[in-house]
């Protein structure tokens, strides 16, 4: 186990140099130089610019040096001192607006995961068991209904809907008068009661998508000659099912994590943005808006590095389950 | 049509009736479609499918006015309903729909439009309107509904906070999104078939490569990485130009999935004494996958690319609706969506809400129809 484990972390290290070097270019794709984006920007507002200062950034991002000694610099500033650069829509470190805003996305997309399973394993188990029942059609057209309606679109419907007939708004995370106050057993209890809105908007589409595999996997399974034999030696149906195909059928179910996370993350950005959640989809679309690349990038990398280390997650429990993995066997 | 289903009844009792089973003498696409047809959903979402594109190809036909008309005088008009007759004035048989009324806020002078019961415009098929050129070709200026008397507007589903009617703009709309799709699911079918078939016929060390690289792509979350590269398309190039940067930005991770529909199959099929043969007959790498193997899953390869289809619109949709798409002259599903933004103008003029609704529709039409094919792609079995 150990082993394995050694080298699938070994295995990440080329993921993450790519993927380093894609927001790399990312953050150097917009013409010009960063620091000319902030000259205009900053001249564009009226404000002064200092010379020094500006010589002094030049010489910390080595903005006269070959791409891949500013490649290097800025690497080995994130992984050593946590410097992602600065971002001049706030006017603050990125580091610090990453710091605020990043808990609640990965907060978001575990607890959307979590969603996802706790509704789509049951569902998905009881579509198979009772294949072409009605209940099985209609989770069936619910699942496609799901994949279909983009989860910005749930998350305007929902926020009319709350609006028009309630006549209150939804999506903040935290209600007014625990918004500014500090971290108390009363704000964690606000937050988890106002939670489970974006977690169903950013779920639906995961959940669709999971139900139909669990579905397909379990229906693949119950078919098999040991069903038929468990069954003969007098096993009940629920212990049967329990015991043997559910378990088959859920290292599929794991190995999920690998595209779940990335599109979970996808939809919590843009549901972010529609109920204007305090996350990093806003402050994405925002950095992109006025081309403040270094935070953007920062937030694809992070982002990125997130997904692998989920997937990372999803391997080990895998492995876990399937001992042919854990023992290397291609 | 009668005959054609007796056939396909003999077809069955023949299949019933000897171990041989009729697969042996049909046509491969033949099965195919015979096994396509048996799904029901399928079929009619394929049919849906049909009308959908015939009104992106025929847009300007089918909308009663183009999509930059202003109305003045008519912001924000709520949808109205068309019926078959109006007893206003005696009965008559038509299309039908309400005027409109205007109310005047006097504290903050808002107009607002609401449906004036009492009075009646008559709608018609085929009816002269702005003129346009059908397919870009023939010039033409009828339309297949609108209002009798032009002064007599009537917006089916509303208008915008300019004036523009929505059903218009959606009908438009259905040209780039819809096509979008294509276009976008055609650039990744080149690289998906390439790397897949690369990765799949030759195995070994290319294979681990390409795998290795479409895990990475895949590990990308989609929609941050689509932001941040349409973020990067110049604001001066022309809507034609950014409409292929998307759909190409669109394609750069779309291509992975069919890469590995791809490569499965080619593995399957590797070990073929069909292709075994073709080998020993000394035809090229290359002739071999195109004469020898393509063919034996285009069925799989046209099911993947059809549930590829979906996902280029939604997030077509989603980046225009985020506005680092596509940019407002051109109308599209998620551009028209885009004004639906804040929850002020989704309690004051809700109908914005409508290219929703035909973003949801195709998607399911598409998923449907996919489904259908990947099952029927193997007939066979």
């Amino acid at each position: 186990m150990v082993h394995y484990i050694a080298r699938r972390l070994l295995y990440m290290v080329p993921t993450l140099l790519a993927i380093s070097i894609l927001t790399f270019l990312v953050i150097q794709a917009p013409p010009g130089d960063y620091l000319n984006t902030v000259v205009a920007k900053l001249e564009a507002e009226g404000q002064y610019v200092d010379r020094a200062q500006l010589e002094a950034l030049r010489n910390r991002y080595g903005l006269d040096e070959p791409i891949w000694v500013q490649y290097w610099r800025w690497i080995t500033g994130i992984i050593i001192h946590g410097d992602f650069g600065h971002s001049f829509v706030y006017s603050a470190p990125v580091a610090d607006v990453l710091k605020e805003r990043f808990g609640f996305t990965v907060l978001l997309s575990v607890t959307s995961m979590a969603f996802v399973w706790a509704v789509a394993i049951p569902v998905g188990m009881y579509s198979a068991v009772k294949r072409y029942s009605p209940a099985d059609y209609t989770f069936t057209f619910i699942g496609f209904l799901g994949l279909a309606v983009p989860n910005f679109l749930i998350a305007l419907v929902l926020m009319y809907i709350s609006y028009s007939y309630f006549g209150q708004s939804v999506g903040a995370l935290f209600s007014p008068e625990f918004a500014e106050s500090s971290w108390n057993l009363g704000k964690i209890l606000d937050l988890l009661s106002n939670l489970w809105i974006p977690i169903v908007i950013i779920g639906t589409a995961g959940t669709a998508g999971m139900m139909r595999i669990v579905r397909a996997n379990l229906l693949d399974e119950l078919h098999r000659p040991y069903v038929t034999t468990a069954r003969a030696k007098g096993l009940t149906e629920g212990s049967l099912l329990m015991k043997y195909p559910a378990r088959l059928a859920a290292s599929p179910i794991v190995s999920t994590i690998g595209w779940l996370l990335p599109s979970l993350i996808s939809g919590e950005i843009i549901v972010s943005v529609v109920l204007n959640l305090p996350t990093t989809g806003p402050v994405m679309l925002r950095a992109l808006e006025s081309q403040d690349m270094y935070l953007a990038g920062s937030f694809l990398l992070l982002l990125s590095v997130l997904t692998v280390v989920g997937t990372l997650i999803s391997d080990v429990l895998l492995a876990r389950l399937d001992p042919r993995i854990r023992y290397g066997k291609r | 049509m009668q005959s054609g289903e007796v056939l396909q009844g003999a077809d069955e009792a023949l299949e019933h009736a000897s171990n041989e089973p009729v697969s042996a003498t049909r046509g491969y696409w033949h099965l195919v479609w015979r096994r396509f047809r048996r799904h029901r959903v399928a079929t009619i979402s394929a049919i849906i499918l049909i009308l959908i594109y015939a009104v992106a190809l025929l847009a300007e036909f089918v909308a009663p006015h183009g999509t930059a008309s202003r109305f003045e005088g008519y912001q924000n008009a709520p949808p109205q309903v068309i019926s078959l007759v109006d007893t206003s004035d005696g009965f008559r048989v038509g299309l039908f729909a309400n005027g409109y009324a205007v109310e005047e806020d006097e504290e903050s002078r808002r107009r607002t439009m609401s449906v004036d019961e009492s009075s009646v415009r008559e709608l018609g098929l085929f009816v002269k309107g702005e003129e346009y050129k059908l397919a870009g070709l023939i010039p033409w200026d009828r339309h297949l509904i609108g209002p009798v008397d032009p002064e007599e507007p009537v917006f089916l589903l509303g208008t915008d906070s300019l004036g523009r009617d929505l059903f218009s703009r959606i009908v438009h709309g259905t040209r780039v999104s819809m096509s979008i799709g294509l276009v976008g699911v055609a650039a990744s079918m080149i690289l998906g078939i390439l790397f897949g078939g690369l990765s799949g016929y030759y195995g070994g060390a290319t294979d681990t490569l390409i795998q290795r690289f479409i895990e990475f792509i895949m590990s990308i979350p989609s929609l941050p990485l689509w932001m941040v590269l349409a973020a990067s398309i110049p604001t001066t190039w022309g809507p034609i130009t950014s409409y292929f940067a998307i759909t190409l930005i669109l394609s750069i991770i779309g291509w992975t999935d069919l890469a590995r529909v791809v490569r499965g199959r080619f593995l399957a099929l590797r070990e073929e004494d069909f292709v075994e043969s073709a080998r020993l007959d000394n035809a090229r790498t290359l002739r071999i996958m195109r004469r020898h193997m393509l063919p034996s899953f285009s069925s799989h390869i046209i099911a993947a690319l059809t549930l590829a289809v979906p996902g280029m619109i939604l997030a077509e949709t989603s980046l225009s609706f985020l506005g680092v798409g596509l940019q407002a002259p051109v109308v599209s599903w998620g551009v028209l969506l885009q004004e639906a933004q804040s929850v002020r103008s989704l309690v004051t003029t809700p109908w914005l809400m409508f290219p929703g609704v035909a973003v949801i529709v195709a998607v399911l039409a598409l998923n449907f129809v996919g489904d259908g094919m990947r099952d029927a792609a193997d007939p066979y079995n």
